[in-house]
């Protein structure tokens, strides 16, 4: 093979041409400001709207609870400080999971030191949040659960509907990072009792910088971008009209083909899971074995540490994404798969494969002959290995 | 973010294996950090005959022992004493500032191969320090 293999979609997508094409007209002849009085901004005012009602419509809400962002983080930024201040005075608690997004982690630790309470709800082995446990949390003051949709790394996808309906029985706030769920799998917020969800564009084959967030009708929600009137006042400053024209047509291509792309991705994953299972010793999959993305496989490989891995695959031309510290820019490995109670030395060797539409079958044959020669070659070079393989001769004697 | 040569020899490591019966041999690191690095020495009379490495850790990981393992090989033990981790990093063209640390540790194990030849051989090596024990990884991955 002598193409690029890109496996890493769930970092970021490639851009749809169609999402381009429909793009383009607005970063020229179609350039006004949708807030000017002359009918050809009007018209990007109108384009906006029909933007909003795709986006409404892939989560089953109504488009005036749609507003757009600049991209996941800031929605989930905005969720979280924007229902912590407009609700303070009825608590200062925040119920969350271990094995959030920075996007929230970061966010709630920043309201800790300001005077909030944030508990953080472990997860089981296979990163699921129980149900019992989330009860239990509630309290008094919480004003607010954020638990994610599905999980970035280890792929899981939470019992959201359950989750969602324990909230909404104790009167709390339900948000939900949905960011890698929105066009994978189904969502509706209001069977699912979401009363707040964040989307990213870049994910779903949209352009990056773009994203939203749902708030349910009569919700209080902080204005968070202070500014003009745009947004119906809720975020200030002129809309990237590009973006958001793009967004549009990214989220409704993507809610187009979940249904049939969803079932091939996952086809796709479980091959890929079975094959390298079978012809890689000591080596497991992290995350929930049915409740899972379909386009997210993420392995340890014992022994070795995902960095080299990465570089390896990308010698062969393959891009893939890594839990090792060396790849967060710390010393500790990813808090995701600490959080599901991997060790450290299996976490430093882990490598997660997010699928696109364009993968095939062939790219994932090429993926395992790699993973086998690349494993074996770093087990080679590794004395954790070494030591392992003197034991077992040891035991064997 | 890795110069030419830390790309080179990550891709292409030099004196990568063990040596049996070997002079002298160090581990240093942890798994834990994610950076675990193992020299082996070939010492006759005072000279490094052979050396050998073995590196679970990142690319700046790998590099560093490949390239204080060729810094080494034909020198005296008094000259190996003097390859420092900013000897490693220099020949390397340099290393991002979150791996500075993967030079030391190869510093360390260098050292540590050291002391074990010195010990074995009772023979003091002037300005070496008894190198910080070797962890060994915990045995809970056995249920893995």
């Amino acid at each position: 093979m002598n193409k690029k293999i890109y496996l890493d979609h769930a970092a970021t997508t490639p851009t749809k041409i169609e999402v381009v094409e429909a793009m383009l007209p607005y970063f020229t002849e179609k350039f006004g400001n949708p807030s000017s009085i002359y009918e050809f901004s009007g018209q990007n005012k109108e384009a906006i709207e029909e933007s909003r009602e795709l986006v409404a419509k892939a989560i089953g809400a109504n488009e005036r609870e749609i507003f757009f962002t600049s991209g996941g983080t800031e929605s989930d930024n905005w969720a979280i400080l924007g229902i912590a201040e407009s609700y303070k005075t009825k608590g200062n608690h925040i119920i969350t999971t271990t094995i959030e997004h920075h996007a929230v982690l970061h966010t709630c630790e920043y309201l800790e030191k300001n005077g909030y309470e944030v508990t953080y709800l472990e997860v089981d082995k296979d990163g699921l949040v129980n149900p019992d446990d989330l009860k239990d949390a509630i309290k008094e003051t919480t004003i607010l659960i954020s638990i994610m949709l599905a999980n970035n790394e280890i792929g899981t996808v939470q019992p959201i509907e359950e989750l969602g309906a324990i909230a909404k029985a104790s009167g709390v706030l339900f948000h939900t990072d949905a960011v890698q769920g929105v066009g994978h799998v189904p969502i509706d917020v209001n069977a699912m009792h979401i009363d707040l969800l964040s989307i990213s564009g870049h994910k779903l084959y949209g352009p990056k910088g773009i994203g939203a967030l749902y708030v349910r009708k009569g919700i209080k929600l902080k204005s968070f971008i202070h500014g003009g009137g745009q947004e119906k006042k809720r975020r200030g400053g002129t809309e990237n009209v590009p973006a958001i024209v793009g967004f549009g047509k990214a989220i409704e291509l993507a809610i187009t083909s979940m249904e049939a792309e969803s079932k091939r991705q996952a086809d796709l994953r479980d091959y890929l899971i079975e094959q390298v299972l079978e012809k890689i010793p000591h080596c497991r999959i992290n995350g929930h074995k049915e409740y899972r993305l379909p386009n997210n496989a993420n392995f340890s490989f014992e022994f070795i540490e995902g960095e080299s891995l990465l570089i390896m695959l990308d010698m062969k031309d393959i891009c893939a994404s890594s839990g090792s510290a060396c790849t967060s820019g710390s010393l500790d490995p990813s808090h995701v798969l600490l959080g599901i109670g991997l060790p450290h030395e299996i976490a430093h060797g882990s490598l997660r494969i997010s699928l696109g539409d364009q993968n095939t079958k062939e790219e994932m044959d090429y993926l395992i002959e790699s993973l086998i020669v690349i494993v074996a070659r770093l087990r080679e070079m590794s004395p954790l290995y070494e030591d392992y393989m003197k034991k077992q001769a040891k035991i064997e004697r | 973010m890795y110069t030419k040569k830390v790309m080179d020899h990550f891709q292409n490591p030099r004196n990568m294996g063990e040596i049996e019966d070997a002079s002298g041999v160090g581990t240093v690191g942890n798994a834990k950090c994610g950076d675990i690095m193992r020299i082996y020495l070939d010492i006759e009379d005072e000279i490094i005959k052979d050396v050998k490495f073995k590196t679970f850790g990142c690319g700046a990981a790998v590099a560093t022992s490949s390239m204080a393992t060729e810094l080494v090989k034909g020198k005296t033990v008094k000259e190996a004493m003097e390859v420092t981790n900013k000897a490693v990093m220099e020949a390397l063209d340099g290393l991002p500032r979150a791996k500075v640390h993967c030079s030391l540790l190869a510093e360390e194990a260098l050292q540590a191969a050291l002391w074990d030849y010195a010990k074995k051989n009772g023979i003091v090596i002037e300005g070496l320090e008894e190198p910080k024990p070797f962890e060994e990884h915990e045995e809970e991955e056995e249920e893995f």
